[in-house]
């Protein structure tokens, strides 16, 4: 098992650091400077270029750059807000998108989970039949339609919940985000929930565990859940870090101050450090729950665990 | 004990549910089975012999319907006896008081019946930890003395292996063991070498029969090798579309077997001691069970059948007190029809060889 990790801790270090190449040499490539500006003058962008040191070479560019991340420094921005420290422009931001994107990908993991259970337990009944509705409707809406209907019922007309996000009532603030949010990974786990579920259910190793008389949860819990989890952990990851680095549009909806929206303002301003330490958030995260995922994989399943120690 | 029945099986049917209608899979059987016998239900793919094995275990799947009949079991406890009818049990009585302690079942493929993520360990002891008040070290003692039983060496090591890392063949051990871990008094064996090696399958079947020896538990063998059934059972009931066509002693069954069904599989069985090319195929396949069937199931496929066949089903004719065959053959007023005489040679060179 320790050797199974530490592969697979050195193979997600070598990919952060080529990840963070690409994206380097990608933003040098794209039109335009941080400096479009008609005020300034060539011998003014000359000396901002000299200031930040965008007139030497890429590679001297990127080697400076790596060390700085390595010391946990992302460099200053460019033009959004100028001069002011990214790790510190980004900490507030960080700190409400994880948030609102955690108890969402929380919410929606335990719902689903149970909606699946409930389905593949129920099979062919009014309860299965709901969960599939839940799920189509989940999918196929766009998560701004619960955000807005939630916003006009809950928040305008009933005034139950803070319409706009508000810094003083941060949890408050954060439940119909997370609401809207956590649908799409609602409806996402449970359709995978219940087919992983009702595949194993008709398994040989289930008749044979009935056969000795379990039962109950027990039954389910022990031989039928564990069995089904790895499908639906490997579709989770990804949906935990599309909703921990933010939604443009629910943040626009709530007014939340979170990195959505600022990646966004970034790339369109060619701010690049900013734009490269959000993109780098992401990857890293990425890849993190990537990592978190194999090893979780080989906690569960012996097969894998055990196939790499040859 | 006014008897010595372990099992009776009365008049039993059950339909499924399908989306393309009603499958009338079993259709009216009867099973007797006495304490520490061996009995086998031979028949094609189809004839319904997993589906009664299932319905004695209370894992039918949930589009099954029990339309008719009993299945009378004989529980033993150390203090008393008393008769259960299995059908009127709900799921969560019968696996608090029938599944592993009462009766247990090994499936067909090793490959499949063993939880993956488990320890064989774990999976033997599960049982014993469930049903009774055993610590985890009885537990284990109980799983090791059950792994040396089955045949299995280096039973330390072998507790914390996981399926995948054993062969198909210690597989099935495993599933033995798991199934004789609450000392059942009836073991179904639901095709338990079809999935395996020749070689392997000799040895499992010696094993179970090694353990019916040590235990006196009373063995249920499904399968559709007569081979098989040649080696292991005391009485045999052979099965058609969803009904018992001839039931007998192991002898009668295959020394002089009456219903035309029989004949043919016995005539399918590979005979090593002739010198006929061909080896006999049974022509056409089963009936489909989602219509009604009229007159005997297995009249269409039959070259001896009668007129009344088509018309009219058969009863049970009785041959001797424990021989009995579906056929109209066996009526008083009946032509005078023999078995093909290719199978009287066959039989012939059996009796010879036994």
């Amino acid at each position: 098992m320790a050797q199974y990790i530490t592969k697979r801790v050195v193979m997600a270090i070598v990919t952060i650091f080529i990840i963070l190449l690409m994206l380097f040499i990608m933003l040098r490539f794209m039109p335009g400077s941080p400096f479009n500006d008609e005020k300034l003058n060539d011998t003014q962008i000359e000396q901002l270029n000299e200031k930040y040191g965008l007139n030497k070479p890429i590679q001297v560019q990127f080697f400076n750059y790596v060390i700085n991340v390595m010391k946990g420094d992302f460099g200053v921005s460019y033009s959004i807000s100028k001069d002011s420290d990214i790790s510190v422009m980004l900490n507030t931001r960080v700190k409400v998108s994880f948030r609102i994107g955690g108890q969402a990908v929380l919410l929606g993991a335990i719902i689903g989970l149970l909606l699946g259970i409930a389905a593949a337990l129920n099979h062919n009944t009014f309860a299965d039949t709901l969960c599939t509705v839940i799920s189509v409707l989940g999918v196929s809406l766009p998560s701004y339609v619960f955000g807005l209907a939630l916003a006009y019922f809950v928040g305008f007309k009933a005034g139950w919940l803070p319409l706009l996000y508000d810094e003083k009532q941060t949890f408050l603030s954060s439940v119909m985000p997370t609401i809207a949010l956590c649908m799409f990974t609602v409806a996402t786990v449970a359709r995978f929930t219940r087919s992983e579920m009702l595949e194993v259910l008709g398994s040989e190793y289930m008749l044979l565990a009935e056969s000795k008389g379990i039962y109950g949860p027990k039954l389910i819990y022990r031989h039928a859940l564990r069995n089904a989890l790895i499908p639906i952990l490997t579709v989770l990851a990804p949906l935990v870090v599309d909703l921990m680095i933010g939604s443009l549009v629910i943040e626009k909806i709530f007014a939340i101050p979170g990195i959505g929206s600022l990646m966004v303002t970034a790339i369109q301003s060619n701010d690049y450090n900013v734009t490269i330490a959000i993109a780098f958030i992401y990857s890293a995260m990425y890849i993190f729950l990537m990592l978190i995922v194999d090893i979780l994989y080989g906690i569960i399943d012996p097969r894998i665990r055990l196939s790499n120690k040859e | 004990m006014q008897d010595n029945y372990i099992l009776r099986i009365k008049d039993l049917s059950i339909d499924f549910q399908t989306t393309a209608g009603i499958v009338h899979a079993i259709r009216g059987v009867d099973i007797d089975l006495e304490r520490g016998e061996t009995m086998a239900i031979v028949g094609e793919s189809g004839s319904g012999k997993s589906v009664t094995a299932k319905a004695i275990m209370g894992i039918l799947s949930n589009n099954a319907t029990v339309r008719s009949g009993v299945v009378e079991f004989h529980m033993d406890n150390e203090t008393s006896e008393t008769v259960v009818d299995l059908l009127k049990m709900d799921k969560k009585e019968i696996r608090q008081n029938i599944n592993g302690k009462q009766i247990a079942m090994v499936f067909q493929d090793p490959m499949t019946s063993l939880n993956p993520l488990m320890t064989i360990g774990k999976q033997i002891m599960e049982g014993v930890l469930w049903h009774y008040d055993y610590t985890k070290e009885a537990a284990y003692n109980r799983a090791l003395e059950l792994l040396e039983l089955v045949g299995i060496t280096d039973a330390k090591k072998r507790m914390k292996s996981y399926p995948h890392q054993l062969s198909g063949g210690m597989r099935q051990r495993v599933v033995i063991a798991i199934a004789l871990a609450c000392n059942p008094n009836l073991l179904i064996c639901d095709e338990p070498t079809t999935a395996l090696d020749v070689t392997i399958q000799a040895k499992i079947l010696e094993l179970i029969k090694d353990i019916q020896e040590k235990t006196g538990i009373s063995v249920i063998y499904i399968t559709h090798d007569l081979g098989v059934v040649a080696k292991v059972a005391d009485k045999v009931n052979v099965m058609y579309a969803g009904k018992i066509v001839e039931k007998g002693n192991i002898d009668e069954i295959f020394y002089e077997p009456k219903h035309p069904y029989t004949w043919a599989l016995l005539s399918a069985m590979p005979d090593l001691n002739t010198n006929d090319e061909r080896l006999y195929a049974l022509p056409g396949t089963p009936p489909n069970l989602l219509q009604e069937i009229k007159g005997d199931a297995f009249a269409p496929r039959n070259e001896y059948a009668l007129k009344i066949d088509k018309r009219l089903e058969p009863p049970m004719f009785k041959v001797s007190d424990t021989h009995f065959a579906a056929t109209w053959l066996l009526h008083p007023k009946a032509p005078k029809i023999a078995m093909p005489e290719a199978l009287q040679n066959k039989i012939q060179r059996m009796r010879e060889g036994a």
